[in-house]
């Protein structure tokens, strides 16, 4: 439906944006308990807030730089791979909770794609909140029983003759995709490099491309 | 005067007694299963993996806090190993479509793993 703001005019359409539906079972759940957490001085409003803004200040750029900086520095890579969580750590993105973070590394060999069957599990101090696929059941349920199907309806056609690695975060580790390196990109500098790099790659349902033409 | 027996001392014993639970209990190599139980709770070992067989990929350190123990406030001194776990796709799906060698990867609590012998 078109439509006017009073200021600002603008005519795009979309639903009226306006919260009259009454809460749901698990909003009043969630509302119930921050009251009371908030009542009993467990944790303060101001504490919510910050945390989202920690949540806010992640994206999936972050893991692009950690990715492109493995492609250039095997020592680096080695590190990350050794501990993730400490090779991030070197670019000063902090993990704020005790998740461990296990970065895996495709190869001419192996092609590897995380999930979480549970509930939502993912390298968010990396990659920042995930795409609402990541957290809705057909993904849950089909990237563990049926990979190539599913990589397929991404546009990624894994030959035979690679393994297929799905790694479902349940509690503690999240997992971090290291794609691979695309062919052609000798010339191209860290920044070139880390600008390919995307959060469906580091997830594993794509792999990382090159644009047609090297961008200038 | 006592005649002192000409018998050395022992040496201290070299190995420290570890407490329980100190050292984790399976290695990585070693072939293991899920265990098969159904309990009521908070419980992060999905069902669809409950009695598959696999191998242990490596022992993941440090120890951390069993969070099925932790969802019920029970947290000290409930630091517990925990290891990766690799099952093949045709262990956990018989009628699976893919490479026979693509595989699964989880992190299980060692409380719900009993070793295979060979």
């Amino acid at each position: 439906m078109n439509h006017d703001h009073e200021r600002g005019a603008h005519d795009h359409p979309h639903a009226p944006i306006s919260a009259d539906q009454a809460p749901g079972y698990y909003d009043l759940m969630e509302t119930a308990v921050r009251e009371l957490l908030i009542e009993r001085r467990l944790i303060g409003a101001d504490e919510i807030r910050r945390q989202i803004e920690v949540l806010d200040s992640r994206t999936p750029a972050l893991g692009a730089k950690v990715v492109a900086r493995a492609w250039l520095d095997p020592n680096f890579k080695a590190r990350l791979l050794a501990d993730g969580r400490k090779g991030c750590e070197e670019f000063g993105i902090s993990f704020y909770d005790d998740t461990q973070l296990i970065v895996l590394e495709n190869t001419e060999t192996v092609h590897n794609l995380i999930v979480c069957t549970l509930c939502s599990c993912y390298p968010r101090p990396v990659l920042g909140l995930p795409p609402d696929w990541y957290k809705l059941k057909p993904y849950r349920a089909r990237a563990v029983s049926e990979p190539r199907a599913v990589l397929a309806e991404f546009g990624t056609h894994i030959a035979d003759d690679v393994e297929v690695r799905v790694s479902d975060s349940t509690a503690l580790v999240r997992y971090l995709v290291l794609p691979r390196r695309p062919q052609g990109t000798q010339a191209y500098s860290e920044e070139d490099l880390a600008a390919l790099v995307t959060r469906d790659t580091m997830i594993g349902v794509v792999e990382v491309n090159t644009p047609p033409e090297r961008p200038n | 005067m006592t005649k002192v027996a000409n018998v050395p001392l022992a040496p201290p014993k070299p190995t420290l007694v570890l407490a329980l639970g100190e050292e984790p209990v399976f290695a990585a190599g070693e072939r293991i299963r899920i265990l098969m139980r159904q309990p009521i709770g908070h419980y992060r070992v999905p069902r669809y993996l409950r009695g598959k067989a696999g191998v242990v990929e490596a022992v993941i350190k440090p120890t951390m806090l069993d969070n099925e123990e932790e969802a019920y406030g029970r947290n000290a001194g409930m630091r517990r190993h925990y290891y990766r776990i690799a099952i093949p796709m045709t262990e956990i799906w018989p009628d699976y479509v893919g490479s026979p060698r693509d595989g699964l990867r989880i992190e299980v609590f060692e409380t719900w793993l009993e070793r295979i012998e060979a």
